[in-house]
């Protein structure tokens, strides 16, 4: 369409052409690039706050390194994101916007918890297997109203998702403020600690990081060999690409999107049990700290790959761990951890802009 | 059409304009002169540089060197609104029209100085009559088909009275009678004063309709040509450098029903759809049927109703190799041998992201590319190899993405790897929409190929002279119904044309009679 000289045009001379051929070495650098611009936001944002930008830097940065102890934690937390990301780079992949791996996480914990508090004495052994089963199905059965909804009715998966989060966390609040809350608890919002057979073992000595993590890992690979291998993987991707051609192909658009929000609900809620059977070891009224909202930042800094999931994982996980000192040592607020997630995003989608398109001056014609 | 001396400037001229991408060179050192009340043909293979060099007429895209010059004086065209400030309209080959808007807000939107909605609707009829163009101003433009928007995007340039008008074939969707319509519109306005440039690679129209032609060949000048005075032969040496391969149909005896429809009806979901009203046709062994007419009557809904996109509303009235297909999707349909080229070859019949060999894999799962739901690289690769050196597919190779191959490259492989899956049944929409006379010859003589070999095929065109060329029977749809298939020995282009016209077309049909 044409354009009129406008004001506009002559104060901001520029526009966006279509790169012929974006680069393939761009695009896996841009999680570096926004990486490192995020660092540097931050560093800014640490000088305005009248910190010294290196002791801060230290501090959110490298503190987290600095032990066996620390570098547990960085796992630790690095796990929940981790598999909740892989689910929803699946879905993803195929044009199926689940942003409700929060709620789904709620519910695992919940189904889960149950195995736990009310079956770890007569399953013994078999207590951990069937709470890590009931923490995916609880996660899958709270995707799969999204699926229901949008595969019959033609709802909005991401709406539909996002608003059972909102209820998944009353749903929670009732039950460790009502039914399951601990009586000898001193009315704490809270359920009674789990048994010693229903808790995820540390692996490492002097570590709170358990065997989820080991099990996140695995999940990475299949999930890797699910996307490049398999028949069901490329219909979900071509679903994603060109919706047209998956239906010229007769690929079921139906199956993509279970498919899709069962295996994103499914690692939610595996990612939930593994925090309440983990690190947490009861159920309480905020088990995440918006790690189901974080996987999304998570899984396309990973460039929606199991592996640079994993790599992305870490990298969220540090930004938790480096909000939270800056709040105990610099006395930051706590939405600094939110502030270098969002530029975090922010960067990366400006850099994969650029990747696709250039930036060009609006030359007035000269006449020759 | 002689000039009186002193001669008059040219309405254009062109000098030396070169524009580069990256990696290609469009346009090198074209020269290019139109008259006051010339038409102009511009003649070339696809990717030989002639939409590049419009769009730097008409200021879309700015030439790295060379300048042009508008009725004597030296322009630089900065934007297409300069361009229609100047008297230049474009027709363009690929639509830009909002989906979502109707037909008078579309035309609205490209207007510099739209008038009243009212009085706008009111223009469109009158020129779209004026000029045998049947447009509703009021129709949402996501329901309408590719030649409908085509014939959209002419009335909204004639709606600016431009003193020089582009335009990137028009013809390809009309009827033989629209055609001549168009012809005598066109021929009127440079009458009047008006100068055309006409893009198209119909050797034929070129011949009846246009004073000069300039042929360009990879980006620059081959030549210039009076085109009444040159063969169809001569102007394709020129275009293509070489000489045109004819293909060959020899006749043979079709055996039995492999596609048949039984009164198939289809109620349009669509408000703007084309309902299907008691199609029957039979296609057997060994023959090409022929479908022609005019885009909007009924073609999508009928090429959906036969690949599965949409069922039909009983499983009879479509029957694949015999047995009842109707209520089958897609991918059933495909295990009964079904086979489709679909129109749109980006997004729907490949995947533009994905690499060739991943494409294969598209409908190709049948093929011994997939074994216990996991994908066989080596398989997919191979299967893309073959087809790429089958169908002479200009690529990197297996790996190069389906979105950067040419359309008629992407086109040739589409049907090579439809062809190479072995269907009994092959229904292919648009075979050469858009490809270069060299590449619509290879899919049209691989088309052929097939049904020697026993394959029944069902060929939907809006190009006649395509169907005459590699059909034993042609029907006509019209309106959502089908007339009966006739040997093609036994039709002429004026009787298809009078079918494709059928009554919603009346206006035009008095046209000719006029």
């Amino acid at each position: 369409m044409s354009q009129p000289d406008s004001l506009l045009r002559r104060l901001w001379p520029f526009r966006l052409e279509r790169r012929a051929t974006p680069s393939a070495a761009m695009r896996l650098a841009s999680p570096l690039i926004a990486g490192v611009a995020m660092a540097l936001t931050g560093l800014i944002v640490f000088l305005i706050l009248g910190q010294d930008p290196l002791v801060a830097f230290r501090v959110f940065f490298i503190a987290p390194f600095g032990g066996s102890y620390e570098i547990g934690e960085l796992l630790l937390k690095a796990t929940p994101l981790m598999l909740c990301a892989l689910g929803l780079a699946i879905g993803f992949k195929a044009n199926v916007w689940n942003i409700g791996a929060e709620g789904q996480l709620i519910v695992g914990a919940i189904a889960g918890s149950a195995v736990a508090l009310f079956g770890s004495e007569s399953l013994g052994a078999l207590t951990v297997p069937l709470m890590m089963l009931a923490g995916a199905i609880g996660g899958m059965a709270w995707a799969a109203i999204p699926a229901f909804l949008r595969t019959r009715f033609h709802t909005n998966e991401i709406l539909v998702s996002l608003m059972l989060v909102y209820i998944a966390q009353q749903l929670l609040g009732y039950l460790v403020h009502g039914p399951w809350k601990d009586p000898a608890g001193y009315n704490f919002p809270q359920s009674r600690a789990f048994a010693e057979a229903a808790i995820l073992p540390a692996l490492v000595e002097g570590t709170r990081v358990t065997g989820a993590l080991i099990m996140a890992l695995v999940l990475a690979v299949l999930a890797w060999l699910f996307t490049a291998k398999t028949h069901a993987g490329y219909r979900m991707q071509v679903a994603g690409l060109a919706p047209a051609a998956a239906r010229y192909a007769g690929f079921s658009d139906t199956r993509n999107i279970w498919l899709a929000l069962l295996v994103g609900g499914g690692m939610a809620g595996l990612a939930g049990i593994s925090e309440v059977a983990g690190p947490i070891g009861l159920l309480q009224a905020v088990i995440s700290p918006g790690y189901g909202f974080a996987a999304i930042i998570v899984a396309f800094v990973g460039r929606l790959h199991p592996f640079g999931i994993v790599l992305a994982s870490l990298l969220m996980s540090l930004l938790y761990l480096g909000g939270e000192a800056a709040q105990v040592e610099l006395q930051l607020p706590s939405s600094i951890t939110g502030l270098f997630q969002g530029s975090l995003l922010f960067y990366l989608l400006a850099a994969d802009l650029f990747i696709g398109f250039r930036l060009r001056r609006i030359v007035r014609a000269v006449a020759p | 059409m002689t000039l009186e001396t002193p001669q008059p400037p040219p309405r254009l001229r062109l000098r030396g304009i070169t524009k580069r991408y990256p990696g290609v060179i469009a346009n090198e050192a074209v020269d290019l002169d139109v008259g006051v009340g010339e038409i102009h043909a511009l003649l070339g293979e696809n990717g030989a540089g002639k939409s590049t060099l419009m769009k730097i007429v008409y200021g879309v895209t700015r030439p790295d060197g060379g300048h042009i010059e508008w009725e004597g004086s030296r322009v630089s065209i900065a934007s297409p609104a300069e361009a229609r400030r100047l008297g230049i309209g474009m027709v363009f080959q690929h639509f830009a029209l909002f989906e979502t808007l109707t037909v008078a807000e579309n035309i609205a939107l490209a207007m510099d100085d739209p008038p009243k909605p009212s009085a706008l609707a009111a223009r469109i009829r009158e020129v779209s009559e004026k000029y045998g163009l049947p447009v509703d101003p009021d129709r949402l433009t996501h329901s309408m088909s590719v030649g409908e928007r085509q014939r959209v995007e002419i009335v909204r340039c004639l709606l600016q009275s431009p003193r020089l008008l582009i335009m990137d074939e028009p013809t390809s969707v009309l009827t033989p009678q629209a055609v001549l319509t168009l012809f005598e519109t066109l021929r009127r306005l440079a009458a009047e004063g008006m100068s055309i440039l006409y893009i198209s690679h119909k050797l034929d129209e070129i011949r009846t309709l246009c004073d000069r032609a300039t042929v360009l060949r990879g980006g620059r000048r081959s030549g210039s040509a009076i085109p009444r005075e040159e063969s169809n032969e001569s102007l394709a040496r020129l275009m293509i450098g070489g000489e045109l391969q004819a293909c060959q149909l020899t006749p043979r005896t079709p055996g039995e029903v492999e596609l048949e429809l039984t009164h198939l009806s289809l109620p349009t979901r669509d408000p703007f759809g084309t309902a299907l009203d008691d199609l029957n046709l039979r296609v057997r062994r060994a023959e090409i049927v022929g479908i022609a007419g005019v885009s909007g009557n009924g073609q999508k809904e009928l090429l959906a109703a036969l690949s599965g996109e949409t069922p039909s509303p009983h499983s009879g009235m479509v029957r694949i190799g015999g047995q009842s297909a109707g209520l089958l999707d897609p991918a059933q349909r495909r295990a009964l041998g079904f086979g489709f080229v679909p129109e749109e070859r980006l997004g729907r019949g490949a995947v533009p992201a994905m690499s060739l060999a991943q494409n294969a894999l598209l409908t190709g799962a049948r093929a011994g590319m997939v074994r216990g739901g996991l994908i066989r690289q080596s398989r997919m690769a191979e299967f893309a190899q073959q087809t790429i050196a089958a169908f002479k597919v200009k690529c990197s190779g297996d790996a190069a993405l389906a979105g950067s191959l040419s359309g008629g490259n992407l086109q040739k492989f589409i049907v090579g790897r439809e062809t190479r899956l072995n269907p009994k049944v092959l229904v292919v929409a648009q075979p050469t929409w858009g490809v270069d006379v060299g590449a619509a010859q290879l899919i049209r003589q691989a088309l052929i190929d097939l049904r020697d070999q026993g394959v029944a095929l069902l060929v939907i065109s809006e190009e006649l002279d395509e169907l005459f060329m590699i059909c034993d029977r042609i029907a006509v749809i019209a309106q959502g119904r089908l007339s009966p298939p006739m040997a093609t020995g036994t039709l002429t282009v004026e009787q298809v044309g009078v079918l494709m016209a059928g009554s919603a077309h009346a206006p035009e049909a008095a046209d000719v009679a006029a």
